[in-house]
Order: C-alpha cells, then structure tokens, then sequence
C-alpha cells in the first residue's frame, strides 16, 4: 500500500513583517528556541497561519538573521504567511499576549496591504536589495543590510573606551579569531563596521524589562559604545569587535558586556547619510 | 521576610554557561505569587537537567495543584550542569528556583521527584548548593522539608539518611495533605520543632529517621522497626481514585528551551495490570484507574489552546489498553484533521490492533516509525516475564505495520533476565530476520527496516523479581556482543537490520541503587564526593568510580556490590522495603516468582481487568477498585453503543 497523500494546505494570502524585541532574560534565547516561541505562539493566538506541504508540514514563518544568544535586540524580524487576512493591530496583539514575556511584538507590517500579490507572493524575507511592488515603509524596513549595536562595558571608564574607539578606528583592518562548532575562523572585524561612538549613560532608555539594568549597577565605570555593522558572510559580530578593542587597547569588562542590537536597516538609514 | 531574587547575581554567570535559556524561567505556563501571601511553598525539583525534568507529567501536575491552592506557591528547580555548578561554587550562587530566582533554602519544602535510582548522586547536588546540610539529622527549623516522591522513591532506603519525608504513590492529595499538616503547625506556633513537625507528618508519609534498622552478623537485615510511639509499623501509598476529578496538567509550562519532550501530554489512564514481572511501574501503580472518554477530550482541546503544541501524547502504561482507545484515536483524529496538530500513543503492546490505532492516529502524517517491545528473544523467556507475546503475533503485528506503510519498526528488548540463557538473547537475531523477511513480503519493497534496542534487566523492589539475582555485567556484555555478531552475520539482512544496546555497567549500579538498603547511602555520598553527576547520562557516568566508592564506603561490612546485586534472596529475608506497602501481597509476589521459573515452564498471569481477581492484595489492602469503561461516550457529543475493542 503506498504511503498517505502529503496533505494539501490552505494557500497563503497575507504576508505580515513582525518586528519584535528580545528583552531581558529572553535574551538568553537562540534563534531555535526563539522560532519555537514563534510557532507555539501563533497557534496559541489562533492565527490562520500558513503550513509548507508535504509529510511534516511546518509553519511557514521565515526569520531574519537573528542576534545572537545573550544578545538582546530592539529590532529582529520575521515574515508570517497566513491563510487569512488579518488586521495588523489585532496580529500584533494577540501574538504579543501569546508569547513569553520578553519576547515581545513591537510592530506588525503587511508587505502588500492592498492584498495584490506581488512582493506579497514571497514567503520568504527580502534582504538587501529590491523589494518588488510592496509598500515604500516596508521596503525602507527591510533594507537589513546593517545593524545598530549598543554595548555596555562594565568596569570600562568612558575615556578608556574613547581612545579604544578612535584608535581601532584609524585601523586598516582588525583580524580576530572566533571559536565556533567547526573550528577557529578568523574575521575582520574593522571591515564590518562602518560607525562607531561612546555615548553617554543618559542616552539610554530604560530597559522595559529591567533585568539588563540590574547588571550594571554597581560599577564604579561603565562605558557604553554604540556601533553600526554592516552583516558580511562571514558575519561579524559585536563580541568580534569587542574582541578586537581588547587586543588593542586592553579594554575588558569586568563582567561580560551587554549587547542590544537597536536597529537594523540600511546603513544610509542607521548612519545618517543620505537618504537612497 | 523578604527573600531576594538571586538573578542579578546568577546573570552574569550565564554567557559563560551552555544552554543558558535553561536557567531563566519566564515560560508562558510558568507562575509567580506573591512570596509573603502564601504561608505554605514548595520548591519542586526534578533532579536532573531542566531539558530532561520540564517535560516531567508528576512535576507539572503538583506545580498546578499547589498553585492553584490560595496561600500555597510552587516553584520549580532543577540539576544544574556541572559548568554552571562550578562558577556558582566559585561565586556562592546558591540553588534557584527558575520561576523567581529565590534560593531554594528559602521554600518550607523541597520536594524532589525521582523517577530513577541514577538521580540519587543529583539530590546531593542540589541539596549542597541549597545550603541545606546533607544529612536529615543535621538540619534545624529553618531548613526545608526535603521530601521525595516518584517511582523510584518507593525504596527509598539508599537515601533514607538525605531525606525528611518521603511519599509513596500519587502525590495530587498528598502534597496537600502535607500543606495542611505545615500549615497547621505554623499556625500552632511550630509545636515541637522540626521534629514535632516530622512526628506530624508520619501520620501521613514515611519518615525514615523514625524507623531503627538492625543487621543479623551475615548483613542480611534483622528488623526495621519504629523508634517513636504513635509511628505506624508500615507506610501505605496514596492511590488517587477518580481521575476525572484531578484533570491535571490543565495548561503545562511550555519551555522556551528545547526539551525531551515537546508535546501536550495527558494521562489517559494510571496504573497496569498486564502483569509483566519486571515491571514495577506496572505493579506499584494498581488497580487501572481510567479517566473518561469526555476529560481525555476536555482536557486535549484545552491544553493544546493553552500551550500551542503541536503534538499531543495519549500516556499511559500501555495505552492502546483504554477501554475506549479506539473511539479517543478516531474521535480526537477527526477532530484534530485538518490543523496540523499531530496524535501519538508512546506506549503500545504487540498487538496488530495497535497498529490500526496507530494507522488512525496518524492520518495525514508520515508513518516512520512504530515501536514495540516484546522483551525477551524466545517464547519461553516471555513466559518467564509473563510478556505472553508469541512469535506468531509479533510477526502478524509488524506484517500489519509494514503492510500499511510503516518503513520502521523499533523492537526493545531486555537481557540479563532470570533463567536467560545465550540461547534466549541470539533467538532475537532469529527473530529479526523473520520480521524483515516477512516486511518486505507484505510491503512489496526492500527499504523497510527494523531496529533491535536492548539494555541490560535491573531487578526492581515492589516487583516478583525483587527476590532474583541480577545477571553480571560481563556476561550481559557478553550476550550484547554475541547477539550483535549474530545480528550482522546474514549480509542479505545487514543494512536492514538496525542494533542499539546499553552496556550491563550502568545496570549494575542501578540495581546496587534500586535494592539497596540505608548503607547503600554511604556509597553514594562517596561517589558524589568522587565527582559523581548526571549519573543517568552516558557521558558523565564513570562504573570506576562507583567501583572505588562501594569498594572504601563499604569497608569492614559483610556485604558490597556483588551482594546487592547479583545475589539471590529467598523468602525469609527481611526486604529494605517490607515496610513500605504498595498493596501488593508478600506471599502473592513470592509465588509469582516461584511461578515464574517453575523448571516445567513458567505459569502464566491474566490480566484482572477482564479475569476474576487473583488477589495481588493491592485493591483489599488499599481500599481501591479497578476502575474502567467503556462510557459509551462519543467526543462529539452523540451517545453510540459502546464498541468492542479487538484485543
């Protein structure tokens, strides 16, 4: 006897971008188990959500590069295809009240809200490049070709971190090695960004969650750099560059960093140039 | 008093940990009260890793009864992984729970879950970095309850010496009898102290300290009796009697991290009395207690619309035994078609009705793989264990599976069994080879397969084996190897025939675990000083070790690990476990036994649920009733004639 029919799914009609936040302890996450969330949370919210064809259908909600486990963001993105139209809001909301606190949906976009194919057709989320007939603040959105880094060094005076900065800037290049599953690679850390400052204490909002906050009281020093970074293959990450700054200028925290990535875009969008 | 979180202190420890999302709670499922409105809490720890422990039924199911009690909070903990262990040592970082980070030292009670004798050394862990004196006799007022429970809880003599309280049985009633007695004392002004509580509580659970054990010179024990008025001479189990009034879990904590187990997992029925021999879940857990056709249903949509799983299991001990096991399968499938949520039945018997429920369950899914478990290689040691599989069934069973397009079939099996000779263990190889002769027969194709798990038999207390000389671990190794050279040896079955086996060391030292009586405490407090953690893991568990503690923990006492282990007892010794009754008749489980491995064949056992009682003593003792259907009931609602189920 042959095996069952695979079973036929509802086609997709709507594609919603979802940028949410991974916060506080959450940050804890890896991107499988923050995928997990994902499926389990559109399911508990009851979205009409898309499934792959095939024996082992899968939800069909495609994930932009995410920060990495320990990192927290403001700013990761995901793409769900569902089989009904549904309000932005209301998406945002009940998948917002469905998932762990701490990841958590910040705003819902329709890649094609007129609902008329298109950019709307793709399951998939566009990286940089051209994203097609959808809308101009989708296409804004989804130019991920750089993120925005916020870095708190505990134990780092500012000053230190100012001449770490600016001479790691004049750097033609910063090789690093990074230990990862399949042995040491080695990267340039200096290629991959394109800005870097030490900011003040005061231009940090409030951490909704608070668990970040927690670890850095107590610090006589707390220097705390923003950066942007384009995203190479290899990727480079912030831990890279800190890497980089340690080797040369011998800055370390004294308790491991916290990293949030504030933004992603374009880098004439997280840098302030001009405008494309 | 206020008790603090110790997160910020645990924070920066964990990008220096693996798998840190094991340590932060925040699961959507998970609770926290109000610390200074409950008067009773419990820190409930599954003594293994979060990934192994969150997927617990027993955990989940008191974590919902207790909080949902006004005035009691629950809390979870668990094993650390010896990289986290090490870096809160080094900054005193004491055991958390992962609901609200408060120090376990904290909590009135630290009730521990065992479901196996290779989590003992794990306890010491979490009691050591609880601040909790390891000792039961060297804690004060202030220091938790600690109190086990679980399965392997029902011989909890190894570790009588590190345990308060311990309840044999179903915890739901009695983690609130427990409650209540603590909160009466508390209210009462702590009458007697941690003691006055104890002698409280023997009323209602077993408290080892108030039990005296003496030794004949041989080291066989002489009596375990009472050393305080008013202590009963044997602790009963508790036996929870309608399911239907405990539907727990309602909506179980959905990790964040990966675990074991990701499914919505209800309990359709507790307790078996198929009568298998070695089994001591299927002797300790009696009579059968159904839960009804309608809360099976109640309970799945519920849960699955609180947790977003989807996969839901239908546990039991052998599932496919529900009265109305077919019309849950048909009913919860036609409800579920169409949703992509999944339906499975772990554990099912030989039986080809198994498969057509299985064909039901999985509908619209791929079908990769069954698995079932005929345990012993030949007829005759199935008789022995009372498994009464012959090999007609099982062939005509994976027939069946094959036929309906199962490409795998999973065989487990056991060695080292009582009256196992070499013979028994190759006659699988045999077997094997029949299955996939006769698969590929009726499936019309080649790329079916079939795989032969094996592990080495550990005698357990409770059980008609408890008496049995557990088998050496060299000549189960021995048998292993044999029946893998006998299992590759036929080239036209090589690749088709896959072999998965545990080797007979770990084995040994769960039986030295497993039947062990209070002196056994000696050696795992050794082996836990040695390094010993996460025993149950392949990659942390060292037989050396263990061999080193038995051998200097043990010195100048007439008994060691051979004499737990591999020894045959006979009727007149005194048990570790006599007085701790789960119902079952001495004298039954005793001619059981002697059945078992009568030398003109062993006597066969049917099962009571549709045979007249054979008076195991476990429904008289207990004042309990087997308790099954059919109902009648349809999950739609109709009202239909009960079906006969094919059995």
């Amino acid at each position: 006897m042959p095996e069952p029919d695979p079973r036929s799914q509802l086609p997709a009609v709507q594609h919603l971008v979802v940028r949410y936040a991974k916060r506080g302890k959450m940050r804890f996450a890896s991107h499988r188990d923050v995928a997990r969330a994902f499926e389990r949370g559109v399911r508990r919210a009851g979205l009409p959500i898309a499934y792959s064809a095939g024996f082992s259908p899968h939800p069909k909600i495609s994930y932009a590069g995410g920060a990495p486990t320990g990192v927290a963001s403001e700013a990761e993105y995901l793409s769900l295809a569902l089989t009904a139209r549904q309000a932005e809001t209301q998406v945002c909301q009940r998948l917002d009240a469905a998932l762990p606190d701490g990841i958590d949906v910040i705003e819902v976009t329709d890649l094609d809200p007129q609902g008329q194919g298109g950019a709307g057709g793709r399951a998939a989320l566009p990286y940089a490049g051209g994203t097609g007939g959808s809308s101009p603040r989708a296409s804004t959105a989804l130019h991920l070709e750089a993120s925005e880094w916020r870095v708190v060094l505990p134990g780092v005076s500012p000053a230190a971190a100012e001449q770490a900065v600016a001479s790691f800037l004049t750097l033609g290049e910063a090789p690093v090695e990074r230990l990862t599953d399949k042995g040491v690679r080695c990267l340039d850390a200096r290629a991959a960004v394109v800005d870097m400052t030490v900011i003040d204490a005061d231009e940090i909002p409030v951490d909704p969650d608070g668990g970040q906050r927690v670890a850095t009281t107590g610090h006589k020093d707390c220097a705390m750099i923003r950066m942007v970074v384009l995203h190479t293959a290899p990727a480079v990450r912030p831990e890279d560059i800190l890497t980089a700054l340690r080797d040369g200028s011998g800055i370390a925290a004294s308790s491991p960093p916290l990293t949030t990535r504030l933004a992603q875009g374009s880098r004439a969008l997280l840098t302030g140039e001009t405008r494309s | 008093m206020p008790v603090e979180s110790v997160f910020p202190r645990l924070e920066p420890l964990l990008p220096r940990v693996r798998k840190p999302i094991q340590y932060v709670g925040g699961e959507v499922g998970s609770v926290v009260k109000d610390w200074d409105a409950a008067d009773v809490r419990w820190a409930l720890c599954y003594p293994d890793a979060y990934e192994v422990g969150l997927p617990n039924q027993g955990i989940q199911i008191l974590y919902e009864v207790l909080n949902e009690r006004d005035g009691v909070l629950a809390e979870r903990t668990y094993t650390v992984w010896p990289d986290l262990e090490g870096l809160m040592r080094e900054t005193g970082v004491p055991q958390f729970t992962v609901d609200a980070h408060r120090p376990v030292s904290a909590f009135d009670v630290l009730g521990v879950s065992f479901a196996t004798e290779m989590a003992y050394t794990n306890l010491l862990t979490v009691l050591d970095l609880a601040g909790i004196p390891l000792f039961s006799s060297e804690r004060s007022a202030g220091h938790p309850l600690v109190i086990a429970g679980g399965h392997a809880a029902f011989n909890p003599e190894p570790i009588a010496d590190f345990l308060d309280v311990v309840v044999l049985g179903d915890g739901e009633q009695a983690v609130l009898a427990i409650t209540d007695v603590i909160r009466e004392w508390k209210r009462t002004g702590q009458p007697g102290g941690r003691d006055g509580l104890l002698l409280w509580l023997a009323r209602v659970a077993y408290v080892p300290r108030f039990y005296d054990v003496s030794y004949h010179p041989d080291g066989t024990i002489s009596k375990i009796v009472p050393n305080r008025p008013g202590v009963p001479a044997t602790v009963s189990k508790y036996t929870v009697m309608d399911l239907d009034a405990w539907p727990y879990p309602r909506a179980p904590i959905v990790p964040v991290a990966e675990t074991v187990h990701e499914r919505y997992s209800v309990e359709i029925f507790r307790g078996c009395t198929r009568g298998c021999r070695f089994c001591q879940a299927g002797m300790i857990t009696r009579p059968v207690r159904e839960r009804s056709i309608t809360t099976i249903g109640s309970m799945v949509a519920a849960g699955v619309a609180a947790t977003g799983f989807d996969e839901v299991g239908l546990l039991s001990l052998s599932s496919a035994d529900h009265s109305e096991i077919n019309e849950i399968a048909v009913d919860l499938a036609d409800c579920y078609q169409g949703t992509n949520i999944g339906l499975s039945l772990p554990s099912t018997r030989v039986d080809a009705f198994n498969v057509t429920l299985a064909d039901e369950l999985s509908r619209n899914g791929r079908r990769s793989g069954l698995t079932f478990a005929p345990e012993g290689g030949s007829e005759r040691l199935r008789k022995v264990i009372n498994k009464m599989v012959t090999e007609e069934d099982l062939i005509r069973t994976v027939t069946t599976a094959y036929a309906s397009g199962w490409r795998q079939v999973k065989l487990y099996f056991m060695c080292g069994l009582p009256t196992e000779t070499d013979a028994d263990v190759l006659a699988i190889a045999q077997l094997a080879r029949r299955v996939i002769a006769a698969g590929r027969e009726a499936a019309g194709r080649r790329d079916i397969r079939c795989t032969v798990s094996i592990g080495g038999f550990v005698p357990k207390p409770h059980t008609p084996f408890q008496w049995a000389a557990q088998c050496e671990p060299e000549v189960v190794d021995a048998r292993l190897r044999a029946l893998g050279g006998a299992l590759r040896a036929d080239r036209a079955y090589g690749k088709a025939i896959g072999y998965r086996y545990h080797d007979g060391r770990p084995g040994q030292i769960e039986g030295l675990l497993s039947r062990g009586d209070r002196r056994v405490g000696r050696v795992i407090l050794a082996a836990w000083r040695d390094g010993a953690r996460f025993d149950g893991w392949s990659e942390h568990f060292s037989y050396e070790r263990w061999l080193r503690s038995a051998e200097s923990a043990l010195v100048g006492e007439p008994v060691g690990l051979a004499w737990y282990t591999t020894r045959e007892r006979d009727y007149s010794e005194v048990l570790p476990w006599d007085h701790l009754d789960a119902g079952l008749d001495r004298d039954w489980l005793w001619q059981d036994w002697q059945d078992s491995i009568a030398p003109e064949g062993a006597a066969e056992v049917e099962d009571c649920r549709w045979t007249p009682c054979y008076e195991c003593g476990v429904c008289s003792t207990m004042g309990t009733e087997i308790q099954v259907g059919p109902t009648g009931v349809r999950l739609d609602g109709r009202r239909l004639l009960p079906v006969v189920v094919g059995r």
